[in-house]
Parts: C-alpha cells; structure tokens; sequence
C-alpha cells in the first residue's frame, strides 16, 4: 500500500451557523490525481484551505505525509494555486520572475535569502510554462492567462509532492490548457505527484484524473473512474447524459 | 546663507540626521502599507498620538514616553479589530483614530494650560529636536529597518498573496502583528519630523511615488527610500532658505517629487504607445 500523502478525518466546518462540510474523510496515496468536483457552494474550496490550514476545522483532524497539520512544517513539499487571483494592486510592482521566486521560501531557513540552486528553480518553472520571454515583466502588464501561467509556477517551482489547484484552468486558452494538463500528467506519472485539481469542468475531468471525488457538503463520491461510471447514485446525482460524458472521455 | 554654513550648526546636523533615518523608515514601510491597502493606518495612529501627547502633557511625562506604548497598544488594536469584529481595515482605523483624537481633545480641555505645547506636536519641529530624541529616533530606526531587511522575502510574500505566503510556512499572524507594530513606532518617531497632521503624508508619498517608475519589488522601495530622502533634506535646506516651516516644506517637496514621477510615467507610456 502507497503511502498516505493526505489524511482528512471526519472533518466538519461551519460558517455563519450554515454547515459547509460534514463528516468529510479520506486518504489520497502517491500517485493519486484526483479531480473534485461538485456544485458551486459544495465547500469544495473550504475543504482544500481545511486541508492546507488556511481554515481550522469545527471537528476532525488533518496529517499530511504522515504528520499531524499542527506539527507538519515541510512545506516545500507542498504546491498550491488559490482559487482567485489575490485581489492585488494592478500597480504591483513585481516581476514574473519575483513573483515565481516566491515559491521557494517555504524551504528556506530564516533569514530567507535565495541562491543559485533556487535560481536555477525558477528558470526551470518559468521555462516550463513558457514564460521565459515575459520574466522581467511586470505582473499587472499581462493578460489573465499569462498571470494565471506565473501562478502556476509559482506552485510547481518546487517540484511538489503534493499539489492542489483550485480551478486553475478559467484564464488560459485551449493551446495553454493542453500545455498545462500534460505537464500535470508528465509530474504525476513520472514523480508521483498527488494532484487534487478542484474543477467545474465535469465533462473533461475524465480525461486527466485517475480518482474523482463529488463534494457537496459531504463526501458523496470518492473512487476510480471506472466505479463512478458504474455507480447508479452518480447517476442519479450528475444525470446519466453528464455521467456518459464524463466516463467516454475518460 | 550656503549650505555649508547651515551644516556647521548642531540643530540643523541634528535634523537632517533624524530626518533621513525617519525618512528610510516612513518610506520601507509606506510601500508595504500602500500595496496592502492600509495606507491610513498612518493616518489613524497620528490621531492617537494627538491623545497619548495630551496625555503625556497631562501627566507632566515626557509625551514620546507615553506616545510609544498606548500607540503600539492601538495599532494592536486596529489590527485585532480587524481580525475579529469582521471590520474592514479603514473603518477599523476609523474607530482607533477617532477614539484616540477625542481622548486628546477631552484631556486638553480639562487641564486647559498645554495648548501651545499641544500645538507644537500637532506641526512638528524637527529643527528643535534635542541629542536625547536623535539617539532615541536613530536606535529605534536601525532596529525597525534590521526587522525589515532580515524578513524582507516573507514581508513580500505575504504583501503580494497572504494565502500563498501561509501555505509556504510564513506566520503571517506574526508578521502582521510585527507590521503594524513597527508602523506604530514609526509615526511617534515622526510626529517630531513633520508634526502629527502630516505624518501620513511622510508613508504614503514616497511609496507612491516609487509606485509610478518601480518595475520590481526591491526597487520600489529603493526609489521610495530615495524620494524620502531626497524631500526631507531637500526640504530642511529649503524651508531654511525661504523660511518656512520645515515639516509643511518637506511634505510639498514629497508631493512635487511624487508629480515628477507621474509625469515620467505618463511620458513612458506614452512612448510604448505610440
């Protein structure tokens, strides 16, 4: 049995006296690559900032690699893409490659100062998602893909064990988005990164995950593709024209 | 009078001293408040310090004594206000400042006799800082830079994205908590500078003056550093020249270095576009 990157166990969050998650567990091993997916307000979201402890949870526990949240400190280990580009400053005055460096601090002593190996880092991302040419630009002179691109670097300059993306594919055009899913593919089945892509995009999750979890409050569904496909509850719950979808490109 | 002349008197040594370290110290953190969109909080701990000054007068205790803790205890305030009571920063701020103005107010009408000391605070008077204040402001002012230099990434980290700088492992609780801390250090050492009506201006003209030409982190709060530098002594040697108050003089001197670098911005893009 792999080992368990993430355990999430019976975890429960609520918000304004609403329940957002209720009794949420499971455990995600190597080379898992997980697609979440489930209707807007699911707690899809609050879940991955629970398992990241950005949130603390009403009840339950986390330990990721084995380490309980409270003690866990590699983070390194750990890429991430927030849902939403920060609300900055348009006039930030950062560059792509500034921005991307900020990836390596979480494996930085203090003082934090980077050198050449984390240099090298950096070129390797920015050259990875095809942002080379624009390093010295400022990051409110691109386009939404463009920054969405130097996000992604900034999440995978360290070669993460582990890496979450909430909805990274609204800003690129088709021709990125390819780009993108096989770099995810290529770090998965070559590193065993453990991906969790949270995605509204049900109808082509099918071709790129290996295990789909359905959130909506609950944990209704978690497993291969090859169960869900099977399974009449899904098929009650996404339809059985959405279900048919997801499982023929899969 | 030329400046040579003016650089062989203590008071005017004294000033320009004071004046540039407060000036790198207003201008490191501006950056850092303008980007987060707590630009005001300058703004507000000047109020407070209007009240803690009133209340060092009242107590007959020298006021920067006093102006220290009951501001860092207010910035600690605005920053738990923030947190907890679900308030956006400006109306936080708000809340702080108006508390901390009405105070001063209140005691200066009940002891009835500092207004004229009350005054002097309110507009600075950075030409009658004495050798005590100088070692004070200087000590205060390397101590805070130091802080910013060693926590430089994570400060730029957490400015830029605090979800992200969380996820990398910084304790951006911590780091705020020591922000905001610093900020309230920096405007009591100003208040002397340019007096407490326009401690603000001192944060924020800098920063945004840098914000016009930097194209990249390090370099807008070199600009910035440069802009403040360049106003407050810029502005002591003109306020003496011209004989005008020195505070009012370094903060116009900021704003036209501020209308400098929009212009050239204006100019740059202009250039790109056509």
């Amino acid at each position: 049995m792999p080992a368990s990157i993430i355990e999430a166990l019976n975890l429960s969050f609520r918000y304004n006296g609403i329940d957002v998650l209720q009794d949420v567990s499971f455990i995600a091993v190597k080379g898992d690559y997980i697609g979440l997916v489930g209707p807007n307000g699911s707690g899809k979201t609050t879940l991955i900032r629970i398992l990241l402890g950005i949130a603390g949870p009403l009840s339950g526990r986390v330990r990721l690699f084995g380490q309980d949240l409270g003690d866990f400190s590699d983070w390194s280990r750990i890429g991430y893409l927030p849902q939403s580009f920060p609300s900055f400053n348009p006039y930030f005055p950062s560059t792509v490659e500034e921005i991307v460096s900020l990836g390596r601090l979480s494996g930085k002593r203090f003082p934090k100062h980077l050198d050449r190996s984390d240099h090298e880092a950096i070129d390797r991302a920015l050259h990875l998602l095809n942002i080379d040419p624009i390093r010295n630009a400022l990051i409110g002179e691109l386009s939404g893909g463009q920054k969405q691109r130097v996000l992604i670097a900034r999440a995978i300059v360290n070669n993460p064990d582990l890496l979450i993306l909430d909805e990274p594919t609204a800003a690129l055009d088709p021709e990125a988005r390819e780009h993108f899913f096989t770099l995810l593919r290529r770090l998965n089945a070559d590193r065993g990164t453990v991906i969790i892509l949270v995605t509204h995009d049900v109808g082509s999750i099918g071709e790129y995950a290996n295990k789909l979890m359905y959130v909506d409050r609950r944990i209704h569904f978690f497993g291969s593709f090859e169960d869900f496909c099977s399974s009449d509850r899904m098929t009650s719950l996404f339809g059985a024209n959405s279900q048919h979808i997801i499982c023929h490109r899969h | 009078m030329y400046i040579f002349e003016y650089l062989q008197y203590g008071f005017i040594q004294r000033a320009l001293l004071c004046g540039s370290f407060i000036a790198l110290l207003c201008s490191t953190l501006g950056v850092l408040l303008v980007l987060r969109r707590f630009s005001l909080i300058g703004d507000g701990l000047a109020h407070v310090t209007f009240g803690s000054v009133a209340l060092g007068l009242f107590l007959r205790v020298y006021p920067l004594y006093v102006s220290l803790p009951v501001v860092m205890l207010s910035s600690l305030g605005i920053l738990k206000l923030t947190q907890r009571a679900r308030l956006y920063g400006d109306a936080a701020i708000g809340i702080v400042s108006s508390v901390g103005i009405a105070g001063g107010v209140l005691l200066a009408s009940v002891a009835g006799g500092f207004n004229v000391d009350l005054f002097s605070y309110l507009f600075g008077n950075i030409l009658a800082i004495g050798k005590e204040e100088l070692y004070l402001s200087i000590a205060l002012s390397i101590a805070v830079l130091a802080v910013i230099v060693l926590y430089f990434q994570e400060i730029f980290s957490m400015t830029f994205d605090e979800e992200f700088a969380r996820v990398s492992g910084i304790a951006t609780e911590r780091l705020n908590t020591l922000l905001v801390l610093l900020t309230a250090i920096t405007v009591v050492l100003s208040m002397n500078v340019v007096g407490i009506m326009l401690i603000s201006a001192l944060l924020i003209l800098p920063a945004v003056t840098a914000l016009q030409l930097a194209r990249g982190f390090r370099t807008a709060m070199l600009i910035s550093a440069s802009a403040a530098l360049a106003s407050v002594v810029g502005g002591i040697f003109i306020s003496l020249a011209l004989n005008l108050p020195t505070g009012a003089t370094i903060v116009l001197t900021n704003f036209v270095l501020f209308l400098f670098a929009f212009a050239i911005r204006n100019l740059r893009h202009r250039r790109l576009a056509s």
